[in-house]
């Protein structure tokens, strides 16, 4: 059972850095780490192939840069070898470009099932892991709480809001899977050491095959237009209770249209 | 608790590696996600959960040190120090305690002079966090005096059989197992014996969980023998060299100490930066008042001499140089009281607030007293500093 996990390497949430005015996207030239959104596809991936009792989790991730820190934690965890897609005119790649690049990096992989973040923690449109399936004409489950591997069926459960959907894929084909759905297991010394030992397959686009002009700026088709900052969360509301309190509890939440 | 603000700006560490670095991290999580949480709920309840030490084994940090055949890591004192100084930020000592208790203090004898049978039943498991170890040594009337012990084991047969007492026992009231110090022999320091003490033997009692000023997540026990049968071949290396092993080990509980130092230190800092920051007198922040700006600076300093000496510590007993034990003496005692300053510090600085039980800091101002007693007293490390130099 050979199980690709699409890892995103992200600006460390707990110190971003900046966004840049001009391109109004993210800087990246900070050290970047493994999405903690990807730590629930490699750990449900790893417990696949436990159970499975045979293959191994491939990891697949672009960079503009070739960062590896990301890429080494995941491998630290467990996850067996990796794919990086590393080339400077990636910088500015949209979702869809995106999708295409990571895409190409799996075709040469041998997966029997390919395992995405429902959404990233920065760019976080959600739109890739579909994107992917549409390009490697794969069926997709999205939102996904658990996936169980019946030969050649992967049986999902869907997260919905009152529940849960079961729903079944033929392999292989691509889940995104929700935050929080499993506990990511911890890299320990012994799997940050042997994680350099680990291969790191580098590609850049030529060695996809990929024209530098349909990705990056160059082929980005969505253009972010403007950025503002947050609005600064607003004093809450106290309420001294002189015994009205739970009636006036039910009256904001009421206000609220939660009641 | 709010995120903090401010990250104390650690330099970079001529002793680490980018492994050790990459290791912080993973502490640093395991912290934030297992333990920061539950702080408030153990100190309440006087333990940590049971199922932390299971956690805690599978992230291997209770075997780091140990041979990878048991399930250890192979790894020296290096990665202790990174272990402790980052477990020692979860808001709950007495975690960071009962947890190194086991991986350092009641498994590193076992590691060095126990059998490979002992090893394999006791030491696996305790490695995966399946058991609970304790180290028993104290008793009602031996403390500093190690060679004072009483507790005595009769040799029967195939047997030992023990009657005595022990205190102040970290994980005491839980282990599952305790490597006990025991008279064998004759009076004073060479009739002093090691064996592995499984808790479910009949005669041995728990008596009270200790309350205690600080440290409250971890378990604080007393512990009662009324002949009590193990198997002699639960002894530890040779008969009558007890006494030899355990000080030979006290370095590691002493390094353990002095990292958590260095990592509280860094947590009250980050703190106080942050309150200070924020907190405005006198129509400015307090961080603004040079007072403040200098009494920081002092701080920091005493954190990295800590943080060099205990490292310089950890360099030299993994790499078995003697000067390792004047060393880490020399570490535990300035850290001690390096960490007692900077908890006074960040106090003061805090007002009022600091006096108030929701901030973090009253809790590590009562966890970091016991530091200049546990693991051997200042005033011990001063007698060991002087005997090694003079
Ligand atoms: C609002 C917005 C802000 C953006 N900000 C920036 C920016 O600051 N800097 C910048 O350079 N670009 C930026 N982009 C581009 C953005 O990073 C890309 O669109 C991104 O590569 C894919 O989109 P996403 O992160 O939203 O993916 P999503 O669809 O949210 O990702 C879902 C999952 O797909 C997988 N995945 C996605 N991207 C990768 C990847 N690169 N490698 C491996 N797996 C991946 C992961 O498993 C991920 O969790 C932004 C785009 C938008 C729309
Ligand atoms: C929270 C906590 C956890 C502990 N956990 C364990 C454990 O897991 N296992 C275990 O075996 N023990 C444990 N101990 C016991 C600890 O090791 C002893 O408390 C410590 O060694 C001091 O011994 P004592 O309390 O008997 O003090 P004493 O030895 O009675 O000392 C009293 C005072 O006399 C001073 N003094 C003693 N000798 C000298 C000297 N030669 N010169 C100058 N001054 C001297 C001491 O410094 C101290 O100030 C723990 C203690 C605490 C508080």
């Amino acid at each position: 059972m050979n199980v690709v996990v699409c890892v995103k390497q992200i600006p460390d949430p707990a110190d971003p850095g900046q966004m840049d005015p001009e391109t109004r996207t993210l800087k990246r030239d900070v050290k970047l780490i493994l999405d903690e959104s990807d730590s629930y596809g490699v750990e449900m991936g790893l417990q696949l192939v436990d159970a499975a009792g045979e293959g191994e989790v491939v990891l697949v991730s672009m960079v503009p840069n070739n960062e590896v820190s990301g890429l080494r934690t995941a491998l630290a965890m467990g996850a067996g070898s990796a794919v990086l897609v590393s080339d400077e005119a990636l910088a500015g790649s949209d979702a869809l470009s995106t999708a295409k690049v990571l895409a190409a990096a799996i075709r040469r992989c041998e997966a029997d099932l390919i395992i995405t973040a429902t959404e990233s923690s920065d760019g976080y449109t959600g739109t890739v892991p579909v994107q992917i399936a549409e390009l490697l004409d794969l069926p997709s489950a999205t939102f996904a709480k658990s996936i169980e591997i019946d030969g050649d069926v992967a049986k999902v459960q869907r997260q919905t809001e009152d529940g849960y959907d079961e729903i079944e894929c033929s392999l292989p084909c691509v889940v995104s899977v929700t935050a929080g759905v499993v506990e990511p297991r911890y890299p320990s010394f012994k799997g940050i050491m042997a994680a350099k030992n680990k291969p790191v397959d580098e590609l850049d686009l030529a060695a996809l095959g990929i024209d530098p002009a349909t990705v990056g700026w160059a082929g980005a088709r969505q253009e972010i237009v403007d950025i503002a900052e947050a609005p600064a969360g607003e004093a809450g509301e106290i309420i001294h209770d002189e015994g009205d309190a739970h009636e006036r509890i039910l009256a904001f939440l009421d206000d609220l249209k939660i009641l | 608790m709010p995120q903090l603000q401010t990250t104390y700006p650690r330099p970079p560490s001529s002793f680490l590696s980018d492994d050790h670095d990459d290791f912080r991290r993973t502490v640093a999580s395991f912290v934030e996600r297992e333990i920061r949480p539950n702080a408030d709920a153990w100190e309440q309840d006087g333990q940590c959960s049971r199922e932390l030490y299971a956690k805690a084994g599978a992230a291997g940090f209770l075997g780091l040190r140990y041979d990878p055949e048991l399930g250890g890591s192979g790894l020296d004192f290096m990665a202790t120090c990174v272990l402790a100084e980052e477990l020692a930020k979860g808001d709950s000592i007495g975690t960071a305690v009962a947890l190194m208790a086991q991986s350092e203090f009641a498994l590193a004898i076992l590691a060095d002079e126990a059998s490979d049978e002992l090893k394999a039943a006791w030491m696996a498991p305790a490695i995966a966090g399946e058991l609970i170890g304790a180290i028993g040594v104290s008793e009602p009337d031996a403390g500093s005096d190690v060679a004072a012990i009483t507790t005595r084991a009769r040799r029967d047969g195939g047997d030992y059989v023990i009657s005595g007492q022990k205190t102040f026992i970290s994980n005491g009231t839980r282990a599952d197992f305790i490597t006990l110090a025991v008279r064998t022999g004759e009076a004073g320091p060479r009739g002093i014996s090691l064996v592995v003490f499984p808790t479910d033997t009949p005669g041995f009692e728990v008596g009270r969980r200790l309350d205690k000023l600080g440290a409250r997540a971890s378990d604080t026990g007393e512990l009662f023998f009324d002949e009590c049968r193990i198997p002699a071949t639960n002894l530890v290396g040779e008969e009558g060299h007890g006494l030899r092993y355990i000080l030979s080990h006290f370095g590691g509980e002493r390094l353990v100490i002095a990292a958590f130092a260095v990592g509280i230190m860094e947590r009250l800092i980050e703190l106080g930066l942050d309150y200070a920051g924020s907190r405005e007198v006198f129509g400015g922040p307090i961080l603004g008042l040079q007072t403040w700006r200098h009494r920081f600076a002092e701080m920091a300093t005493r954190l990295e001499a800590t943080r060099l000496l205990a490292h310089h510590a950890a360099r030299l007993l993994s790499d078995h140089e003697p000067p390792g034990d004047m060393a880490v003496s020399m570490a535990k005692l300035h850290a001690a009281d390096a960490v007692q300053f900077v908890a006074a510090e960040v106090l003061q600085l805090h007002g009022g607030f600091g006096q108030m039980e929701e901030s973090p800091i009253p809790r590590y101002y009562r966890d970091v007293a016991g530091f200049s007693i546990g693991a051997g007293t200042s005033e011990i490390m001063r007698e060991l500093i002087a005997r090694a130099l003079i």
